[in-house]
């Protein structure tokens, strides 16, 4: 009996789906078996804050465990998380969402970028992104059926997104802008008026626009631009947040959409078949932060910034020339001097130098030639990092 | 910006002129002025290490001391307050308010040694009303560093 569904699958190539085919694997995927195996490699190739979450938010969730607090919440998610964000939201960028109906929770920004765009696009249909972006927006598009289309968004335009790069881009079958910024792997920031053009590009042509502003609280000298605060936007941006890097809490998988209602009503559909709700004492632990994070958060940043000064200026001093970047934690510096490629370069240095960087190719094409040096580590591993790299680049640069 | 150097320097002593020039974009020559100005006018005090003594089994003992005082015509408690700071076992001498006036940390090798601090002292110098002594038996934090068990989780050397 079990043997017919096995014989059906063999009539095919293999037993899986041809969507997966399609999304390619990690590039860097021996990289990482290669560093799971060395000793004392120094990592700037995390995504991640290196501080634990702020005490008072840890404890929280502590507290809440402790009184049995350990069942599922309501599909949109606690009812107090999403009144908390709906007046972080109001203060920090005078936006109104409905708690009710316009604001979902989500396991990260990872599971509101994958349900917007199973939410939002049929088979074919087109959305455009910057090139180099994070690697899961050109996924998600895919795994749900649509077509990413890359604009690039390279050095020369301080990797941010220009609309006069989208409109060419633009057609008939285009249903939405994907951006993210602070950017993850480049460090860079939006400005307000380029923001503003490619709002008026995308409702010009009736786009939706994905945001994810994970990264809004990292900011450094500059003012983050939430993209559904432009004036009229709200209703057609897909705005996505979460908890993982402002706050120190990327292990609870906390993040959240804030869309229109009937957005909103699609998104948690799919929510609630695949995914329930998001984590209970994540969600707790989010309250607290949203009460009472900000001091933590600011310390936090500044520290950051600390490391940044320290990362772009050591990096332009071994003489890899390095955009400076003014949010998020990522410094991109560029490695074409070395004549490597983004991927050996990282794969080399590993070895050589037990440096660990991630290949900016992982990117998307628009990312060879650079490599994404993490800088949420302590002062003492940059700099040693540097040293190593600095010996690396010189090595490298005399042949 | 000399306070901006001087937060970096109390969370980190050893941080070079170098990295702290860069850390507040300021130049080399301008950091190194500004600290040797603030080590002239003590606002930097100091450079200590904070050392966790347990490690290395060094039976050293602390005591709080509550102190109550009587008030003296004109200099108030600063004069009670030198006489008994300017001994070497009290490391630190605070002004407190609440139901006594100075809270007085003292060190000594032995219990024998702060209770004679005390009694011998201490509690003796005029205007001491009377004291109360706190034998410190376990310091979990100190100046900011938890001094146990504070290794951290570990991260996944690399993530997207």
């Amino acid at each position: 009996m079990a043997a017919e569904p096995l014989a059906k699958l063999d009539r095919h190539a293999g037993p899986l789906a041809q969507r997966v085919g399609q999304i390619s694997p990690s590039g860097i995927r021996k990289f990482f078996d290669l560093l799971a195996s060395m000793e004392g490699v120094i990592s700037l190739g995390v995504g991640e804050p290196d501080y634990a979450t702020p005490w008072h938010i840890r404890e929280a969730a502590i507290y809440s465990l402790e009184k049995g607090n350990t069942m599922y919440t309501s599909n949109l998610g606690m009812p107090a998380l999403r009144h908390q964000l709906a007046v972080h939201l109001r203060d920090r960028y005078s936006l109104e969402y409905k708690p009710d109906t316009e604001l979902l929770i989500t396991v990260g920004v990872s599971e509101a970028l994958d349900l917007a765009m199973r939410a939002v696009i049929d088979p074919g249909d087109e959305v455009i992104m910057p090139d180099p972006s994070y690697v899961s927006y050109p996924a998600c598009v895919i795994l749900a059926g649509g077509k990413p289309v890359l604009v690039p968004a390279g050095e020369e335009s301080g990797f941010q997104l220009d609309a006069a790069d989208i409109e060419p881009k633009i057609n008939s079958r285009t249903r939405a802008i994907m951006l993210g910024y602070p950017a993850n792997p480049t460090g860079a920031v939006m400005p307000r008026d380029k923001l503003i053009a490619v709002a008026e590009l995308a409702r010009r042509h009736h786009l939706l626009l994905v945001s994810d502003e994970i990264y809004a609280g990292l900011v450094y000298g500059v003012e983050h631009t939430c993209l559904a605060a432009l004036p009229g936007m709200k209703e057609s941006t897909i705005l996505l947040g979460g908890f993982s890097k402002s706050y120190a809490m990327t292990g609870w998988r906390i993040g959240y959409a804030a869309a229109s209602e009937e957005i909103i009503a699609a998104m948690t559909k799919i929510h609630q078949y695949t995914i329930m709700s998001a984590p209970t004492m994540g969600q707790v632990a989010a309250i607290e932060a949203l009460k009472s994070g900000g001091d933590s958060v600011a310390k936090m940043v500044e520290d950051y910034n600390h490391r940044r000064l320290v990362m772009v200026k050591g990096l332009c001093d071994i003489g890899l020339s390095c955009f400076e970047p003014r949010g998020a934690f990522y410094a991109f510096p560029s490695i074409k001097s070395t004549g490597m490629n983004s991927e050996d370069f990282a794969e080399k240095l590993l070895i050589k130098e037990k440096v660990a960087v991630v290949p900016g190719s992982a990117f998307g094409p628009g990312g060879e030639g650079y490599v994404r040096c993490c800088y949420a580590t302590s002062l003492d591993e940059i700099e040693e990092a540097l040293v190593r790299m600095k010996r690396f680049v010189k090595k490298h640069r005399a042949k | 910006m000399l306070k901006e150097v001087l937060k970096i320097l109390e969370s980190d002593a050893h941080a070079s002129t170098k990295r702290i020039a860069t850390m507040t974009g300021l130049s080399e020559d301008e950091v190194a002025r500004l600290i040797k100005q603030a080590e002239a006018e003590r606002t930097i005090v100091k450079y200590k290490t904070l050392v966790n003594w347990d490690k290395v089994g060094d039976e050293r003992l602390r005591a709080l001391i509550e102190v109550k005082l009587t008030p003296q015509r004109d200099v108030g408690f600063d004069s009670i307050a030198e006489r008994i700071y300017r001994f070497p076992q009290a490391r630190a001498v605070y002004l407190v308010s609440g139901a006594y006036d100075l809270a007085v940390l003292a060190t000594g090798k032995s219990m024998h040694e702060i209770s004679d601090f005390v009694t011998q002292k201490l509690a003796p110098i005029e205007g001491v009303q009377g004291t109360a002594t706190h034998f410190l038996l376990k310091c979990y934090k100190e100046d900011g560093e938890i001094l146990e068990g504070n290794e951290g989780a570990k991260r996944q050397p690399v993530i997207l």
